[in-house]
């Protein structure tokens, strides 16, 4: 077995992956990127569509050109110090030894780290999750899969489709289908809000008179073999049906768009993991409860923009090189969640490190402002809040707010506060 | 129908020319027949009208091999449950499939309930099972600490196990096969003839399979082959049970043995229970559909309700959003609530196998050989065993689980496919994928049922698109060609750019 040594070891060449190694080698670090596919990008190879890289580089680009400009600027393939390992599957971690045993098609490799970042990315959720009754079909894609079978493998998963969920994916495979010939009859969401941003329903939905319809769900589906029909109905503010109101779809192909999930299975052993959220739970320098783990991406939190997982990428990847070449990890102090906080990454800050917070609201607010606050009861100051604006769970708020602003001795509160 | 000549007496099959025997229904008890006539000196074949082998009632239900404390003395299935239970020990050894021995609580919340354990504890005692106890609250809170604490007591039965019924169906398969089986997958049967009161023919979508001796192992649709060739059937009612999967990776340290509440008038209540692979499976309901929906395996939103509401009362913490998978079954119930299982009253050589309702997966091992005897004694004859019969079959083995690092890079070394990782959630390698297919895997599912791969936390989202593209290249077909599981489950259909 080939025996191999890095200072940093990255899982996943997704957008989080390779911010973290070009992060860690700008640091100096020795970097490893050990991925499962036979190529770096990670889900981005499959997202055709614009709009990536607004941030990072204020240009309007597609997933694959994102991938590739990341892989650019962090010299990936022409920097000796940094080595991709494709087509590798991660067969075991020993957590004493810091060595990975690889599995692939030319045989095993023995990896050795000082540090190592997780950045695995997430999984769709599946259709069995949601108990939804009714035959048992084919014809029920997760949207990553239908738009891999467009995207990649050339292939069209039906004729006539419905979509079940308004997040940016369901809303790009919404305007994907249709421009390949499916007809594209609804986009369904259970909340009476949409799930994705807003520069999606415009160019996804709006652009291609796709109706939305909302507070409106899948009730069963039918169809002997493959899916033939779909009976939606709509929902009242506690999710439940509400009777006539079902509508029958004659479709072959039902989509969904209903979630992602960290993926951490792999890792659950080795570092704490949210039970709810199953992202891995992290501090604001990315670090894990392992000294020498570190996470980024979507494995931690789900991201709208994949500029954002890029950047914590880079986080992580910085803080693992410095913990690799013998840096002392900092102090973690829980975050507390303050009212109608829906997701919040990191959950833990770390007294004296810069700390970006990622946030989404619990529900949406016609106009309400991000507080973050430290101190307890009436003493508590204020150290950052947002301008109040329309707050909704489909878009993420960045916050940063820098070391200097962070008091060591106070505890940290995030809230959303309603404008009167 | 049935072509019926003259009615006298059977001729025996000579020595030297041995008899053919088809078996009509590839389920547990089909594939079991089959590969226990294949022990004896005579010709088998196996014809199925589905796709696959295992595809109906043996498919979808609990997968429990029951204890027996349930039948009542006196029917078949007290006869055949205790005996069937011991050998799946036996057949999880010779076929190399999961049969976990993690015992089963039946557990009281009432105090009434505690007059329902006395009876069952001697009803079990009667029917010979080994090791039954009363557990107080005490003791069966400690085995069980997720269990909801006002539960009393429990009837602690350490002689059930946790299985996958398809397990056994392909294993009893591929073992039938390697001496000597015929598989013929795709064909119904459509009518029997006979001549002399005795069997000369199956007749099916396909043509005439000459033979001697048939059994109607055809599940819930073996009265209407009894029909067929003109004999009187209970009729079998499809008694629809509904389940819910959870999540192997997040769920299974909730619970350790089965855990069944008091059996009610529709059978032995909603279950929850580990699965052989770690997970957790919630159900069955138990609902009596009209005869005319046999096929029908559609869940419901009442009987999902009903599952969430029953599972919750047994583990209150429960977290139904690691639901991965919901389905449904059927069971073939008959008036008679015993298992139907007799010669034909007109034809030598015939046997009808029905109404195997609980716990038939659990008795299936143990009739196989008592419905050969039945035939033999139905022919008044004896099949000499064979000596060259081969009863042991190895499964496909997981690379990545199962295999030492040394046993594993030498297998990468002889072909890459054992290093090429295709269902990333239970590690299923493209080797093994490749194999299903080599052993009659046609479909995503059979792929599924015989490897794991689709089976994980992602429910095939990262590797659907791989399974069908490895299986459309070894089978030689297009992509478009290929089907999901049942005839007509097509996955995609035509090409984006040409």
């Amino acid at each position: 077995m080939k025996e191999l040594s890095f200072d940093v070891v990255v899982l996943g060449a997704g957008g989080a992956g390779v911010g973290a190694a070009l992060a860690a080698r700008a640091e100096g670090a020795t970097v490893a990127i050990v991925e499962r596919l036979d190529r770096s990008g990670g889900i981005l190879n499959q997202c055709i569509h614009d709009g990536f890289g607004l941030h990072r580089y204020k240009e309007a680009l597609t997933g694959p050109e994102f991938a590739a400009r990341l892989n650019t600027e962090a010299k990936l393939g022409s920097d000796p110090g940094l080595t991709l390992l494709t087509g590798r599957f991660v067969r075991d971690i020993d957590p004493e030894a810091r060595r990975l045993i690889l599995v692939s098609e030319s045989g095993l490799e023995a990896v050795t780290c000082k540090a190592l970042v997780y950045a695995a990315g997430a999984r769709e959720r599946p259709f069995g999750s949601l108990l939804i009754p009714g035959d048992r079909v084919s014809g029920i894609f997760t949207a990553g899969v239908a738009q891999r079978l467009v995207n990649l493998d050339n292939r069209l998963p039906g004729t006539r489709a419905l979509i079940l969920g308004s997040g940016d994916i369901g809303l790009i495979m919404a305007r994907r289908l249709t421009l390949e010939g499916i007809e594209v009859r609804a986009v369904l969401e259970r909340l009476p809000y949409p799930g994705g941003l807003e520069r999606n329903l415009a160019q996804c939905l709006h652009d291609f008179d796709i109706p939305l319809l909302l507070s409106t769900t899948v009730a069963e589906v039918r169809g002997k073999g493959r899916l033939e029909e779909v009976v939606t109905v709509q929902v009242d503010e506690n999710h439940n049906p509400i009777k006539g109101t079902e509508r029958s779809f004659a479709v072959d192909t039902l989509v969904l768009s209903v979630g992602l999930v960290p993926s951490t299975t792999p890792v659950m052993d080795l570092v704490t993991v949210d039970p709810r959220s199953r992202g891995v739970v992290v501090d604001a320098i990315m670090g894990t409860n392992r000294d020498w783990v570190f996470a980024a991406g979507n494995c931690t939190v789900i991201y709208d923009l994949v500029d954002y997982v890029t950047d914590e990428g880079i986080v992580a990847g910085r803080s693992a090189a410095r913990f690799a070449r013998g840096e002392p990890r900092p102090e973690r102090l829980p975050i507390v969640r303050g009212r109608d906080v829906g997701v919040m990454n990191p959950s833990l800050w770390c007294p004296g490190q810069d700390l970006t917070l990622f946030l989404r609201p619990a529900r949406p607010f016609a106009k309400a402002r991000w507080v973050v606050r430290q101190g307890e009861g009436s003493s508590a100051a204020i150290i950052r809040e947002t301008k109040a604006e329309i707050l909704t769970p489909g878009e993420m708020e960045r916050l940063k707010i820098p070391a200097a602003k962070l008091d060591p001795s106070k505890p940290l509160t995030v809230e959303v506060v309603p404008d009167a | 129908m049935v072509q019926r000549l003259e009615e006298s007496r059977i001729e025996k099959p000579g020595l030297g020319n041995p008899m053919t025997v088809v078996v009509i229904g590839a389920g547990l008890v089909g594939t079991l027949v089959a590969r226990e006539f294949c022990r004896r000196d005579c010709k088998v074949i196996l014809v199925e009208r589905g796709p696959d082998v295992g595809l109906g009632v043996s498919k979808a239900n609990s997968g429990i091999v029951h204890a027996g404390y349930d039948d009542e003395p006196g029917t078949l299935r007290a006869r055949f449950c205790v005996p069937g239970n011991a050998q799946w020990s036996v057949l999880a050894d010779e076929l190399d499939i999961d049969v976990q021995r993690i015992g089963s609580h039946v557990v009281a919340f009432r105090r009434e309930d505690l007059n329902v354990l006395d009876e069952l504890l001697a009803r079990g005692v009667a029917n010979g099972v080994p090791g039954l106890r009363i557990l107080d609250q005490a003791e069966l809170l400690q085995r069980e600490p997720h269990l909801n604490p006002s539960a009393l007591a429990s009837l602690w039965a350490p002689s059930a196990a946790v299985t996958e019924p398809w397990q056994l169906v392909i294993a009893a398969t591929e073992n039938a096969l390697e001496n000597g089986l015929e598989l013929r997958v795709g064909e119904e049967v459509t009518g029997f003839e006979t001549d002399n009161g005795a069997l000369k023919a199956v007749l099916t979508t396909k043509g005439r399979i000459p033979c001697d001796a048939a059994v109607n192992a055809a599940g819930l649709f073996a009265d209407r082959v009894a029909n067929l060739a003109g004999d009187e059937s209970v009729p079998l009612r499809p008694r629809r049970g509904e389940y819910i999967l959870l999540n192997k990776f997040t769920a299974h340290d909730l619970v350790n043995s089965v855990l069944f509440p008091v059996p009610g008038a529709l059978g032995k209540g909603m279950l929850v229970t580990p699965t052989v692979d770690k997970g957790i499976l919630l159900g069955p309901t138990a609902e009596d559909l009209p005869r005319s929906l046999k096929d029908d395996r559609a869940t419901t939103g009442a009987g999902l309700d009903k599952i969430v509401a029953s599972a919750r009362h047994m583990i209150p913490s429960l977290d139904l959003r690691e639901a991965v998978k919901v389905f449904a079954g059927n069971r073939p119930e008959s008036p008679g609530k015993d298992f139907w299982i007799t010669p034909s009253p007109r034809w030598q050589g015939l046997v009808h196998v029905g109404a195997l309702r609980s716990p038939g997966l659990t008795a299936a091992p143990a009739l196989a050989p008592w419905i050969v005897e039945l035939v033999e004694k139905s022919l008044d004859t004896k099949l000499a065993l064979r000596t060259d019969f081969q009863p042991r079959r190895k499964r496909i083995p997981s690379y990545l689980k199962e295999l030492s690092l040394e046993e594993l890079e030498k297998a990468v070394a002889e072909d890459p496919a054992a290093g090429r990782v295709v269902c990333v959630c239970n590690k299923v390698t493209e080797k093994e994928v490749v194999e299903a297919i080599r052993r009659g895997a046609r479909s995503l599912d059979g792929v599924k049922f015989r490897t794991r791969a689709l089976f994980g936390e992602c429910q095939g989202g990262f590797c659907s698109h791989r399974i069908l593209h490895i299986v459309a290249k070894e089978l030689g077909v297009g992509e478009d060609e290929l089907d999901y599981g049942l005839d007509g489950s097509w996955v995609v259909k035509g090409k984006v750019r040409p």
